[in-house]
């Protein structure tokens, strides 16, 4: 058989041998030939193996988030090993001696045998919390950087909602996680979610019941953990992440607008080798990066808890960080219960611990339709935004970012009380009306910023750049030189839409009939407003026109006083493109 | 075209559409290593070093691995121990060189030309749409599901009832609630013990401002037979395991004495139910049930580490501060040859709320 017609994969159409190739082929498309020829990927292989994938730092992130999950898929099995999920009791008689002879569940002393007895178990243990807040740390990051460049709009919706629900569930897992241990910190963590549940109007205690297999804490938890902790969530997460990455796949990555780079292509390097190099040997440094803060950073050393016992807590205990806004919801709230008719509603719990979190999530999933609602915008888009040209969207995530952090902050408020003496129960009343107010005040003034920021790139387009240079004309006066910008970076300026303001009453059409939902339309025309009616537009092509020739004037006098271009002083060394980032004077 | 873009294209001229032209990609400029072989070179070997160093960081994890014994050595270096701390280290660079030697390489050496693509758009042809939607019609023609809505709706109806099993199944999670969150372990005459030695306590034992842990009888584990034979002679039943976590995840209380005068005394804290200023109320918060535990000695207020409900031990266990909606219920107290007793169970639920709960 020869190799040609294999690579070919002809299905002898002719009954003679195909002529020899020229090279002599290699074991490589032997290899390639005998896999074809049973599973045929070559046809798929053929557009994905050079796909471009764009280059820039931000995209990076997301990539952060993979592989740490990765990591702690492997750290993760390498601890099931020696890892017992059950709640007997046993008397402990391990290596740690402080603990010695002590009763604890045999969750928690096989927890204790993977740090003392088992070599590199604590290592591996720590790895995978580090890895664990490392991934959901990088997955809020990357969903930032998709909000802020404007990334999730049509078409990739659906892509934003799956990033959305893979939060969700790597914070549902982390917690799961957490509570394995059956230590001090992580019972008292899941008397908390006891309580959480118990608040659940109508059928909280049958909940609260059916999870702990009886009343709290029983001992069937930490098993039914166990396995949404190693299967359920985890095979879960993993087939939305596959169809996150074939969706990637599939729109192609969106791309920042350059020279050269247009809606309709994607310009950046082939997946193999350039991307495939990059992507495989981050992982690396992912997974490496991990491993030394296994070894080297000390994170929940469950030894010092001790195990759990319902009667005991420690002073300033606190949660895995993802969990503080959730904590600080809980502890801003004031004690509000309504008794009807023999019974309890709690909403000082059931608020912050159910209602607000999924209010929270319902608000980020909708984003995109709620956007595109508003613009009325049904284009396909792959060219990214800046952010500061999308200043009621950035200004939206700066308050929302705020929030997260006043809330977070609250989770804290007894370490903020010790660390700057101050009155815990003073900020636990700032924070009450800090939460409502600072995330608007933040809203406007990101917005404010945005825009002079937009202001300043028309500058630098009508007036070019300023040099730094001060120039004293013979009256006497001093004014600052300017150069213009190259034609790439005016260009890369200027490769954006024009916003428009959608005002009610243009929805009726021409025939005079009303839209659907001309009712909403007041609404629309209102957020329209808020996130589009300040913002400014990139200069026409006769303000530009008009600019240059101005400036044009302006040089013919600076030639006379004897001052050229190569006076200022920067290097154009061919190399480095050059554009306005490297030229800009300080400002 | 979408009508979005439509509005634009009206009021603007297409002149004005686009200010600059794109310039189109700029030129590809080569690198050192492109141009200079002693640069390639020089990269070449960078490359391949990372890589052998790689190598010998993983020689040096198993000679870690089997010199250095972790047995109980938590602080031998910077307050970790040596194996975990040589073991990380050395995994960690074996891992990291490989990724530095890998993008260095594809940063210096590999042919760095952008190369470009065409989009298409996410949606199918029109013609494949049609062809789907005709198949679709077609099939669901040839299955007859409109025309029979007797045999659709039976089996939407079958389906539907697959619910049930898929539910009562689950029914075997967990016992229900029934009454179990109204009752905890004490009872008429239990006594009040130490939380951590299990002896009991005489009221005189307890000076002005002291503050105990404590427990039913029964609830601390005992380490002499004779004690819980003695015991068991009285009736205690002595927990362990599940049962013991349970019981104490309601019944644990907090013993207080204070001056008798500090005391405000209500219906839901009359004046019986203490002893000479001992008080003892619920350890478990009203809010989402922490164990209550730092103490405020002038202001006989207890505070909830968890998130900082502080209750007034003085005035009926009020809340005087945070999330929490009601009191720490009260246990009242007697004295029985000589030792603190629960004159009954807790008057109320204790612990959390919840939705069957029936007082305020
Ligand atoms: C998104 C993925 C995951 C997250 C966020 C996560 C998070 C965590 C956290 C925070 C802990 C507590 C570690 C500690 O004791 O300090 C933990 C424990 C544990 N995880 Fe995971 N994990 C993930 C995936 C997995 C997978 C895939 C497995 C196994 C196949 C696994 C197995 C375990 C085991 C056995 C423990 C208990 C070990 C111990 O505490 O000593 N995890 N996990
Ligand atoms: S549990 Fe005590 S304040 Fe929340």
């Amino acid at each position: 058989m020869s190799t040609s017609e294999n690579v070919g994969g002809s299905v002898a159409s002719t009954n003679g041998k195909t002529a020899a190739s020229a090279k002599k082929p290699g074991r490589g498309s032997k290899v390639v030939g005998w896999a074809d020829e049973r599973l045929g990927l070559a046809t798929a292989a053929k557009k994905n193996l050079r796909k471009v994938f764009p280059d820039h730092w931000s995209f990076m992130l997301g990539e952060i988030a993979l592989w740490s999950f990765v990591v702690l898929l492997i750290s993760g099995v390498f601890l099931t090993f020696w890892f017992k999920p059950s709640m007997a009791e046993v008397q402990y008689f391990g290596s740690y001696s402080q603990l010695n002879g002590m009763h604890m569940s045999e969750a928690f002393a096989s927890t204790l045998d993977i740090s003392f007895d088992v070599r590199g178990g604590l290592m591996v243990r720590q790895m995978h919390h580090w890895a664990a807040m490392l991934f959901i740390a990088a997955m809020l990051v990357h969903m930032m950087r998709v909000f802020l460049t404007g990334a999730f709009r049509k078409p990739r919706e659906v892509n934003w909602i799956i990033g959305g629900i893979l939060i969700l569930l790597g914070i549902v897992e982390g917690f799961a996680g957490y509570s394995l241990p059956d230590d001090l910190l992580s019972g008292t963590g899941m008397r908390i979610a006891d309580g959480l549940v118990k608040a659940t109007p109508v059928v909280g205690t049958y909940m609260s019941f059916f999870m702990f297999g009886g009343e709290f804490p029983g001992d069937d938890i930490i098993p039914r953990l166990y396995m949404a902790h190693i299967l359920l969530i985890p095979g879960l997460i993993l087939a939305l992440i596959a169809a996150h990455m074939l969706l990637l796949v599939y729109h192609k990555h969106t791309q920042w607008p350059g020279p050269g780079r247009t809606e309709e292509n994607v310009v950046g390097f082939p997946m193999l080798p350039v991307y495939m190099a990059k992507a495989g040997g981050f992982f690396f440094i992912v997974f490496g990066m991990s491993a030394l803060m296994g070894g080297l950073l000390t994170i929940n050393p469950v030894w010092k808890y001790g195990p759990y016992d319902p009667s005991k807590v420690t002073a300033g205990s606190q949660p895995d960080w993802y969990m503080g806004i959730a904590e600080g919801t809980l502890r801003i709230m004031p004690g509000w219960e309504t008794h009807l008719f023999g019974h309890t509603l709690s909403w000082n719990i059931f608020l912050p611990g159910q209602v607000i979190p999924i209010v929270l999530l319902l608000m980020v999933l909708s984003w995109p339709f709620l956007e595109a609602w508003v613009t009325g915008d049904k284009r396909e888009h792959h060219l990214l935004q800046r952010p500061r040209n999308a200043p009621g969207r950035t200004a939206f995530l700066a308050a929302m970012i705020t929030l997260y952090g006043l809330l977070w902050a609250a989770g804290g408020n007894d370490v903020l009380a010790v660390l700057f003496h101050l009155n815990l129960n003073h900020i636990t009343y700032f924070m009450r009306g800090a939460v409502f107010v600072i995330p608007i005040l933040v809203f406007f003034l990101t917005k404010r910023w945005c825009i002079s920021l937009q202001r300043h790139d028309n500058d630098k387009l009508l007036h070019g750049y300023e040099t730094g240079i001060i120039m004293r004309s013979a009256e006497g006066g001093y004014t600052e030189r300017h150069l213009p910008i190259s034609e790439e970076s005016a260009y890369t300026l200027t490769a954006r839409d024009r916003d428009e303001v959608f005002v009610p009453g243009s929805g009726v059409d021409a025939n005079g009939v009303a839209s659907k939902d001309g009712k909403l339309d007041g609404i629309r025309g209102k957020l329209s407003t808020t996130l589009f009616a300040d913002n400014i537009q990139k200069p026409t092509a006769e303000e530009l026109e008009e600019a240059h020739h101005h400036a044009d004037d302006e040089h013919a006098h600076e030639i006379e006083a004897g001052l050229d271009h190569s006076a200022d002083g920067h290097q154009f060394d061919g190399r480095h493109p050059v554009d306005e980032e490297a030229l800009r004077g300080k400002h | 075209m979408t009508d979005h873009n439509d509005t634009s294209s009206n009021h603007l001229p297409a002149s004005v559409q686009e200010p600059i032209a794109n310039p189109g990609l700029p030129a590809h400029l080569p690198r050192p290593t492109d141009v200079d072989p002693k640069a390639e070179r020089r990269a070449e070997r960078q490359v391949a070093a990372f890589f052998v160093a790689s190598m010998i960081c993983a020689v040096l994890f198993c000679v870690a691995y089997f010199t250095l014994d972790i047995k109980d050595e938590t602080d031998t270096f910077i307050g970790l121990g040596a194996s975990n701390v040589a073991l990380g280290a050395t995994l960690g660079l074996a891992l990291m060189f490989i990724g530095i030697g890998v993008i260095h390489w594809a940063r210096k050496l590999m042919g760095d030309v952008e190369i470009f693509e065409m989009r298409h758009p996410a949606s199918s042809s029109e013609e494949d749409r049609d062809t789907t939607l005709a198949a679709l019609s077609a099939g669901l023609e040839e299955s007859g599901i409109a025309r029979r809505p007797l045999i659709r709706n039976t089996m939407l109806g079958a389906m539907g009832m697959l619910g049930l099993p898929l539910i009562v199944g689950l029914r075997d999670l967990g016992t229900l609630p029934g009454k179990t969150l109204e009752r905890t372990v004490w009872a008429e005459g239990t006594r009040i013990v130490r939380d951590v030695t299990g002896t009991p306590v005489k009221p005189s034992q307890l000076e002005v401002g002291d503050l105990m842990n404590a427990q039913p009888e029964g609830l601390v584990t005992l380490h002499s037979e004779e004690l819980i034979a003695e015991g068991e002679e009285r009736g205690v039943e002595y927990l362990e395991g599940v049962d013991l976590q349970v019981e104490k995840s309601k019944a644990s209380v907090i013993l207080l004495r204070m001056e008798p005068k500090d005391l405000t005394f209500s219906d839901r804290s009359p004046e019986n139910w203490q002893i000479d200023g001992i008080v003892a109320y619920s350890k478990i918060c009203t809010h989402v049930g922490c164990p209550i535990s730092l103490n405020e000695q002038q202001s006989h207020h207890l505070l909830c580490p968890c998130h900082q409900s502080t209750f007034d031990l003085a005035d009926g266990g009020r809340v005087v501060f945070g999330p929490a909606a009601r009191p720490l219920p009260q246990l009242p107290l007697t004295v029985k040859d000589g030792y603190l007793v629960a004159q009954s169970d807790f008057r109320e639920p204790v612990g959390p709320s919840y939705w069957e709960r029936d007082s305020k």
